[in-house]
This record gives C-alpha cells, sequence and structure tokens, in this order.
C-alpha cells in the first residue's frame, strides 16, 4: 500500500500544492449528499420506459389501453404523442465533415421512437404513474406490435448490412481522414521495416455508480420547466433541450445537476429520458422522476470505444518511426449520440504522434451506424483509442527489430517545443525521457530479469509492458474547435463574489462529480487572496446560479475552469485595490496585495481584506462618480491551446500457464500534469484512470450478440474491476509548466484510462511472446494463446 | 398491505407497507434515509450494505418484510448528529477514500462489517478479497484498501464496537 509520494503526509496547508482533505466528504461519509435519487418533489410521480426487446423493428401498433385504466396510472404517451406536441429531436452538437466535403449523415433521434426502434433499448412508450411499482406495472401490459428487421451489431459489418436510416447509404455516417496519405505510403514503402496490426478497442459501459436520474417539473404559473438530472454540464443540457428539442426557451428551463455520483463522460450527454420526463411533467402537471436501473442503464446510457483498426508503423534503418498509416471503423451505435462524432475523429487521430517525432502520419476513419446503443465519448475519448494504436505499434516494432522497448522509445521521443505534429497538435511543453526514466527507475526495470526468473522457478510467466502516453486536454481554444466542426465554444465562465464580511462565493461553469472542485477551486482562491479556506464557496450545478458554463469533461476544469477563477481573481484584486487606495488615500499604482493585506508600497500604511471588501460595499470613502460600489467581478476565459499532459505507465504482470489468469503484480505511473493543486486529489484520479484502464484490459467488454441482444447487459454479466483485481498503484510525477494557461496546469483525469490498456496488453504479450491478445485479456483468452504458443510449458 | 416494526438508527419503526416492498426502499422512500444508495439490480455493487441486527446486509436484495422485528444501522446511524465521527469514516476522509461518494455509505458499512468479523489488523490482501460484493467506479479502490485497513486500526480501543 505504499505510495512514492507523501501527498497524504501534509494537510496542514491550504494553498495551491498541499494535499487539503476534501471538504465536500463530509457530507458524504455521512450519508448526507444531495443525489438527484434523493430530491423528492411534492406531488412526485414515477415514470418508467417501455424499450424496444429488438435490436431493429419497424413499430405497428403500440396498445397503452390496458396499461391506461390500470390502478395509478396518470398517462402513458407514446412517439406519436411526442411528434404531435412537436418535441424535437436530439441532435449531435459537432460537425464532421467527410473525405469528399459531404457532411455527417445524421439521423433524426426522437426521443420516443415512433416509427422504428433501432436498438435494443430504444424507449417506445412512457408509462407514468403514482408510484413506481404501478408504472412497472403498466409498463409490463403495454403490449407493442413489431416487424422485425435484420440487424447489425459488428461495425466491421456494417457497411455491408441491412440499411438502418433513409440518410446514411452502408450505414456510414462519414468517410473522414486527416494527415498526409501520399507522403505516408512514401515512407512506408521505403522503409526498412513496417510493423502492422490488426487491433479491436473493445466497447465498454462507463457505469458510473450513481445510475443516471431525471425529474421535470413544470410550473404553469410561469410557464417555466426544472430539470434535476446526473449531468457533467448542465448549462449545455439546457442550452440543447431549449434550442434544439424546443422544449421552452432558455430562460423559462432551468437544470440543477446537484452531487452527481461519477460521469466518466456518460453523464456529458443529452439523453431522451431528460427530455421526456420534462414533456410528461406538463402533460401530466406534476413532477415526474425517472430512475435508471444498473441493467436499464447498460441499454440506455451511451457507450464507449468500439473501434476496428488496421494500422502500419514504417521504420528506418536506425529504428527511428518514419511513418504510421491507421484506418479505423468506428461504430456510433444507433444514433449520433451529443458529442459522437467528434471522438473518433479529432479527438483520435490527432493524437497518434503520441510521444513521438514521426515525420507523416495518415489516418482514415468510417463511422458508422449499428444496431446498438449510441455510443459516445468515455474516459479519454478517442486518446485511449489513439495510445493503444501507437503504443501496440511501438512494442511489437521493437520486438520486431530486435530492440529493447524502452530504447525505441526515447530514440523517437520528441525532445524540444513547441513541437508541431503532422495532425493538427502543437505540443507546448513536456518531458518524455524524464518520466520514463523515472518510472523505470520506481518500476526497477532493471530487477525485472531475476524477477522473471523468480517466477519461471514457480512455473509462472513474468511480463513487463511500458506506456507512454500523450493526451490532448482542457479543450480548447473556441475558434480552433469551431473550426473543426464544434457546434460550441469550449470556454469557461467564473463569478467571484465577494461579500461585505470578506467571505467569497464563486460560480463556476464546471461541475464536480467526483473531482473535489469545492476543495481544490478554493485552494486557489484561498492562496490568491490569502484568506482562511472555510470562508471560501464553490457554487456550481444550477442554471439559475452560474450564468453559463461548459461543464466538466476532458480534464477541463482546471486548465480552462481554473483559468477563468484566475481571471476573475484578477479583476477582483484590480477594483480592490482601487478601495484600498481610496481608505489610505493613496494611489492606485502605489498600493500592493500579498497574504490578505493592501500596503501602500514603501510604507506601513496598510488594511486588511475584510476592510477593504466591507468598505466595497459601504462606500463611504469614493463618490459613485469614482468608482462603483460592491466587488463581485466575472470572466470567461478561452484557452490559447489544448494542454498535453503525458506520462509513462509500466505494468508488470504474472501469469499462471495452467490457468490463463493474469495477475497485475506491480504498477508504476509516472504523470506530468504540469502545476498540481492537489496531490491527494491528483493521485486519486490517476488511481481510478488505471482502474478503468485495467478493466478495458483485462475485464471488461460489452458484447452483443447477432441478434443484437446485449448478452452482457448487468453486473452479472460485465465483469466490472473490483479491488481483488487491481494492486497497490506507485504514483509519481515528473513536472514541466504548461505555458498555455496562467495557473500551468494541464490535467489528470483521463491520464490512466488512456495509459494503462496497452501497458497490460505489452505486459501480456511480453510474458507469452506472441505479438498481440485480443481485450480483454480474459483467462480464457490468454489460456488460448499459451496453449497456442506453448510457452507456459516451456516456463513449467 | 402488511405490517413491519423495526429499529432505524435506534429508533423504533413502525408502518403498513406494499409487501413487495425493499428494505432500501423503506429507508429512502418512508423514513427519507437517502445515504443508503442503489446502484445495481442484482447485488453487485454494494451501494446499498447497511447493518441488519449487527450483520452487513445489502438492503437491495432484502424485503423490509424480512427485517421484521429487527434492527437496523444506516450511514446515517454511525455517529451522533453532535458527535464525533465513527473511525471508519474518519479513514476514508483522511486516506481520501472516495471521490464521487455514491459508493461510500456502503463501503464504510462493509468495512466496518469486515473488522467485526477480520479484526482490527486487517492486510492489504484480506481487505481486497473481502472488498469483493463492493464495487467503486472512481478511486480504483487503492484509498479505500487504505482507508479501511487505518479505520480499522483506529476502531481498535476505541468505544466504536465494530
Amino acid at each position: 500500500m505504499s505510495s512514492t509520494s507523501s501527498s497524504l503526509q501534509s494537510g496542514t496547508v491550504t494553498g495551491i500544492g498541499a494535499a487539503v482533505r476534501r471538504r465536500e466528504d463530509f457530507r458524504f461519509i455521512t450519508g448526507k449528499g444531495q443525489y438527484t435519487d434523493d430530491i423528492s418533489r411534492p406531488g412526485e410521480t414515477r415514470a418508467v420506459f417501455v424499450r424496444s426487446p429488438h435490436a431493429h423493428a419497424r413499430i405497428k401498433r403500440v396498445d397503452t389501453q390496458t396499461a391506461s385504466a390500470m390502478p395509478g396510472v396518470l398517462a402513458v404517451l407514446t412517439g406519436a404523442d411526442l411528434a404531435g406536441d412537436k418535441i424535437g429531436n436530439l441532435i449531435c452538437g459537432w460537425m464532421i465533415h467527410s473525405k469528399d466535403g459531404s457532411p455527417m449523415k445524421m439521423a433524426p433521434h426522437p426521443a420516443i421512437a415512433a416509427e422504428k426502434a433501432c436498438y435494443v433499448g430504444d424507449p417506445v412508450a412512457v408509462v407514468v404513474a403514482e408510484t413506481l411499482a404501478q408504472a412497472r406495472d403498466a409498463a409490463e401490459a403495454i403490449r407493442v406490435d413489431y416487424d422485425v428487421l435484420p440487424a447489425v451489431t459488428d461495425p466491421a459489418k456494417a457497411q455491408a448490412s441491412a440499411q438502418i436510416h433513409d440518410v446514411a447509404p452502408g450505414n456510414t455516417i462519414y468517410q473522414w481522414h486527416l494527415g498526409e496519405a501520399q507522403a505516408v505510403d512514401a515512407a512506408i514503402k521505403s522503409a526498412k521495416h513496417v510493423t502492422r496490426l490488426n487491433l479491436v478497442n473493445n466497447r465498454l459501459v462507463p457505469n458510473a455508480m450513481e445510475p443516471r436520474v431525471a425529474i421535470g417539473e413544470y410550473d404553469r404559473g410561469n410557464e417555466s420547466f426544472t430539470l434535476w438530472n446526473t449531468s457533467q454540464n448542465p448549462h449545455v443540457a439546457r442550452l440543447v433541450i431549449a434550442a434544439f428539442v424546443g422544449m421552452a426557451p432558455e430562460h423559462k428551463l432551468r437544470v440543477i445537476a446537484p452531487d452527481v455520483g461519477g460521469g466518466f463522460g456518460s453523464k456529458i450527454f443529452i439523453y431522451p429520458e431528460e427530455v421526456v420526463c420534462l414533456w410528461a411533467s406538463k402533460r401530466v402537471g406534476r413532477p415526474v422522476k425517472w430512475t435508471c436501473d444498473r441493467s436499464e442503464a447498460f441499454l440506455a446510457d451511451a457507450h464507449g470505444r468500439d473501434h476496428v483498426t488496421h494500422a502500419e508503423m514504417a521504420f528506418g534503418d536506425d529504428g527511428r518511426i518514419t511513418a504510421l498509416k491507421v484506418k479505423t471503423i468506428a461504430n456510433l451505435g444507433a444514433y449520433m449520440s451529443t458529442f459522437s462524432s467528434s471522438v473518433p475523429t479529432y479527438l483520435y487521430a490527432t493524437l497518434l504522434s503520441g510521444q513521438y517525432d514521426i515525420p507523416a502520419i495518415y489516418c482514415e476513419v468510417d463511422a458508422v451506424y449499428t444496431n446498438t446503443v449510441p455510443v459516445d465519448a468515455y474516459r479519454g475519448a478517442g486518446r485511449p483509442e489513439a495510445t493503444f494504436v501507437v503504443e501496440r505499434l511501438v512494442e511489437v516494432g521493437a520486438r520486431e527489430l530486435g530492440m529493447d522497448p524502452g530504447e525505441l522509445r526515447k530514440k523517437n521521443f520528441i525532445k524540444s517545443f513547441p513541437h508541431q505534429t503532422p495532425v493538427i497538435m502543437n505540443y507546448d511543453a513536456g518531458d518524455y525521457l524524464a518520466s520514463l526514466k523515472k518510472a523505470m527507475e520506481i518500476a526497477d526495470v532493471k530487477g525485472f530479469p531475476r524477477r522473471k526468473r523468480d517466477s519461471a522457478r514457480l512455473g509462472k510467466l513474468r511480463g513487463l509492458g511500458y506506456s507512454t502516453y500523450i493526451e490532448a486536454c482542457g479543450i480548447a481554444p473556441s475558434q480552433a474547435v469551431g473550426s473543426l466542426g464544434a457546434g460550441v465554444g469550449l470556454w469557461e465562465s467564473a463569478e467571484v463574489r465577494v461579500n461585505p464580511t470578506g467571505s467569497v462565493e464563486v460560480l463556476t461553469g464546471s461541475h464536480s462529480h467526483g473531482q473535489g472542485h469545492e476543495t481544490t477551486f478554493a485552494q486557489l482562491v484561498s492562496e490568491r487572496l490569502g484568506i482562511p479556506i472555510e470562508t471560501v464557496s464553490i457554487v456550481h450545478g444550477d442554471t439559475d446560479k452560474v450564468q453559463f458554463g461548459m461543464g466538466t469533461y476532458g480534464s477541463r476544469s482546471g486548465a480552462v475552469g481554473m483559468s477563468a477563477i484566475v481571471k476573475a481573481l484578477d479583476k477582483v484584486e484590480a477594483k480592490a485595490k482601487k478601495v484600498a487606495a481610496f481608505m489610505m488615500e493613496a494611489a492606485e499604482d502605489d498600493i500592493e496585495f500579498k497574504d490578505g493585506r493592501f500596503t501602500v508600497a514603501g510604507t506601513d500604511k496598510s488594511v486588511g481584506w475584510g476592510e477593504v471588501t466591507l468598505n466595497a460595499y459601504v462606500a463611504h470613502k469614493f463618490t459613485g462618480a469614482q468608482l462603483e460600489p460592491g466587488l463581485k467581478e466575472g470572466a470567461f476565459y478561452d484557452p490559447t491551446n489544448f494542454t498535453f499532459p503525458a506520462g509513462c505507465h509500466i505494468c508488470e504482470v504474472e501469469i499462471d500457464p495452467d490457468t490463463g489468469h493474469v495477475e497485475i503484480v506491480g504498477w508504476t505511473a509516472v504523470d506530468d500534469f504540469g502545476t498540481v493543486i492537489n496531490p491527494m486529489i491528483v493521485e486519486g484520479q490517476v488511481h481510478g484512470g488505471i482502474a478503468q484502464g485495467v478493466g478495458q484490459a483485462l475485464l471488461e467488454r460489452a458484447v452483443y450478440n447477432t441478434d443484437g441482444q446485449l448478452v452482457s447487459g448487468s453486473f452479472m454479466d460485465y465483469s466490472m474491476p473490483r479491488a481483488e483485481n487491481l494492486p497497490s498503484l506507485k504514483v509519481g510525477t515528473t513536472t514541466t509548466r504548461c505555458p498555455s494557461n496562467p495557473l500551468g496546469m494541464k490535467g489528470c483525469g483521463e491520464a490512466g484510462a488512456i495509459a494503462a490498456p496497452p501497458a497490460v496488453i505489452n505486459a501480456i504479450t511480453d510474458a507469452l511472446g506472441t505479438e498481440d491478445i485480443a481485450m480483454p485479456a480474459t483467462p480464457q483468452a490468454v489460456w488460448a494463446a499459451i496453449r497456442k504458443t506453448g510457452v507456459g510449458r516451456k516456463a513449467a | 398491505m402488511a405490517a413491519v416494526s423495526l429499529t432505524v438508527n435506534g429508533k423504533a419503526v413502525t408502518a403498513d407497507v406494499d409487501p413487495r416492498t425493499l428494505l432500501v426502499q423503506f429507508l429512502r422512500e418512508n423514513l427519507r434515509l437517502t445515504g443508503t444508495h442503489v446502484g445495481c439490480d442484482t447485488t453487485q455493487c454494494g451501494a446499498c450494505v447497511v447493518h441488519l441486527n449487527g450483520v452487513s446486509t445489502k438492503s437491495c436484495t432484502t424485503l423490509v418484510l424480512q427485517a421484521d422485528g429487527g434492527t437496523v444501522t444506516t450511514i446515517e446511524g454511525l455517529a451522533a448528529p453532535d458527535g464525533p465521527l465513527h473511525p471508519m469514516q474518519e479513514a476514508f476522509r483522511e486516506n481520501h477514500g472516495l471521490q464521487c461518494g455514491f459508493c461510500t455509505p456502503g463501503m464504510v458499512m462493509t468495512a466496518i462489517d469486515m473488522v467485526r468479523r477480520k479484526g482490527y489488523d486487517l492486510d492489504e490482501q484480506t481487505i481486497r478479497h473481502e472488498l469483493d460484493g463492493n464495487l467503486c467506479r472512481c478511486t480504483g479502490y487503492h484509498n479505500i484498501v487504505k482507508a479501511i485497513a487505518a479505520g480499522a486500526k483506529a476502531m481498535k480501543g476505541t468505544s466504536q464496537a465494530a
């Protein structure tokens, strides 16, 4: 249970860099959290959805008669009712154009299917009743007549299968590309060696521990709606539901995302159930609450990953990488979810340079519809898929070239910054050698041969795998993402409200669902203003309190969200200095602010923070013509670049050749996140990311059968990482400051999930001496690989 | 409807319930004790763990009628409203054993039961094995394991019975 850093040892100070214990924890450890399902509205009713049992079927008739007459039933609503009320479709907010210039083929996505169900789980009706039990009983009494149509679930077969949507021939949403095809082909042709791999990035179910919940409430007196939901970005939900779905004008819709029990991307998106609860609340005139069951969540929450890829990496004489060529088919499921189009394109191909100086890269991506749950961003979103491609190719390439995988990486690392890759990104800072070296030391790579021999003596196979990953976080300059097709800007907002007594409320457009913003954001404010952390409150997650914000995903809350707070604090300080100048009858330019005191430079005249804040409000020392009373400032911060966290993870495994069981016996993570506000929280983020990455590599896979049934549709069937699947983790950092934001932060949320899968697979294939093994590397798969190669018998 | 009487966090409770009412529904909806969570529907995740007659129990798979005449302790009942936290609660906070907090009540209740059964000196292997019935998606378990080891030690010699 050791940790290489001592973050948990401190905790006495509260500024930037201190391991402050979380301020949100008391309510969670005492059962006083307020998650959406904990909220109960007066007169609340319950909604239960009827979902299609077929992957692809025409809806002939929905018989609601029996259900409507059952006890407690207030309404049974169908897709026809939704269309009748002119409720708009859900949308995908990132436009991607194909190679030929044509726009992506976005099929209509009604919140309740009226004509056709396109995946198992597609809502076809909803029951609203007095109690949950009554709603469930009535839902079971609804009879739906279907004409079952041929279904496709495998992305590799989608383009040659029965068409799902009229708008998308060949089930193809777009055929996109990035990079220089000719240069890459030429480099491959003249290469000394080319490593080729076929890779599947397995489909995952995010499974935040809190299932999604929505409560819709209509206020007829004000003609306004309120939605409580489990959202990572309530303002974006409001914007989409107002502007596209057309439920209500933006100023008549309030969205509140209270305590949210994990998101990992899956709670970014605007879902059918949220729309339906709002709409139904107006229909029945009472609040309507829907709480997702876990098994329902498997069919209702956007899934992640699901790529089929062929990739080629070309090497020169000296082991230098000369080119990378990638062809990917990305499964986007039955409809285009909110940001799905961006994940296998600009969040994927732009990271294919990894940590390496690769002169030429070309990537083609075909996005396809299938009769599966929509696929969208899941922790890392495109970047884990890119890293898996690059890190598997580098590892296999090293073995094929007879080089040490660490040495091959060192030879190809980018060593000077800024570095322009051939795939859009301009890396601003990093030291990849430093993180690799440090990780190798902590992991005792030198001692690995001895440990391998020790394992062999016990009849076990031992392997070591590297992953030197990079990601792009803190998305990003709005103008840049706009030019790439984003329908939104990706700035962040902050408002700092200083009270007369000097306490501070910070309203942020970021959203916390486990990240600890109430602590880290307050650390920043406390340090900057020189005031106790107890006097700072962080407010988020309510569109009636926070004017606008873009929410939390892609590790943007530090680099972008906190930068907005810095900008607002700059304005607060500037105004407070003016107040202090009037109080001390000094020139504004002579006022210095440090540790919560305003001093006239070169004198012993000073006033404290609280005196200044009070004076800002009583306004006795200046006239309205000289200075506006009050102390409240807002800021919108738009980043100048993405940030580029990077690092090295080393996984060591021991495999039992008789059972195929893989035990992770060592894990070292050395990450460069730039400035760290709270090392305890950052380590926790790394731990959690690694667990999800290990889950992908060893345990997790959403399995569809050929009929389109989700076979792994519950926690009984879908293998979630448990405590025994994971080792104690060694976590360290190296630091290069990010030059692209005022605090020098890069972001830490995705790192583990991005780095881990190739580290695990590289370690397993190292142990087995095989080129590849598919994820998840279950005991069965590993055992079969051992039988194929015979390596187990040699070891024993 | 059926009558049920039980003691929850030291208070006697009597109610008429639909016989299919689960213990977790009763706690959350009838008593508004919303600290006990529902994270799955297959008894896998452990977010709903409470103590029934002193033994950790998944309240999502227990009918409230099965608890008739029994004594239930939930996360809300571990510490008096104005008193100190239970050492296991304190250990989770001190060791950053939680992020989103959703699995935390179940984890804490499971951990206390673990101490009751396995003693105050819990090694890492034992803790990881005993956590088989509790899922966390945020922490990677690393700090939960640390928190439980520390909490178990802290329970030794305090008035907090395991």
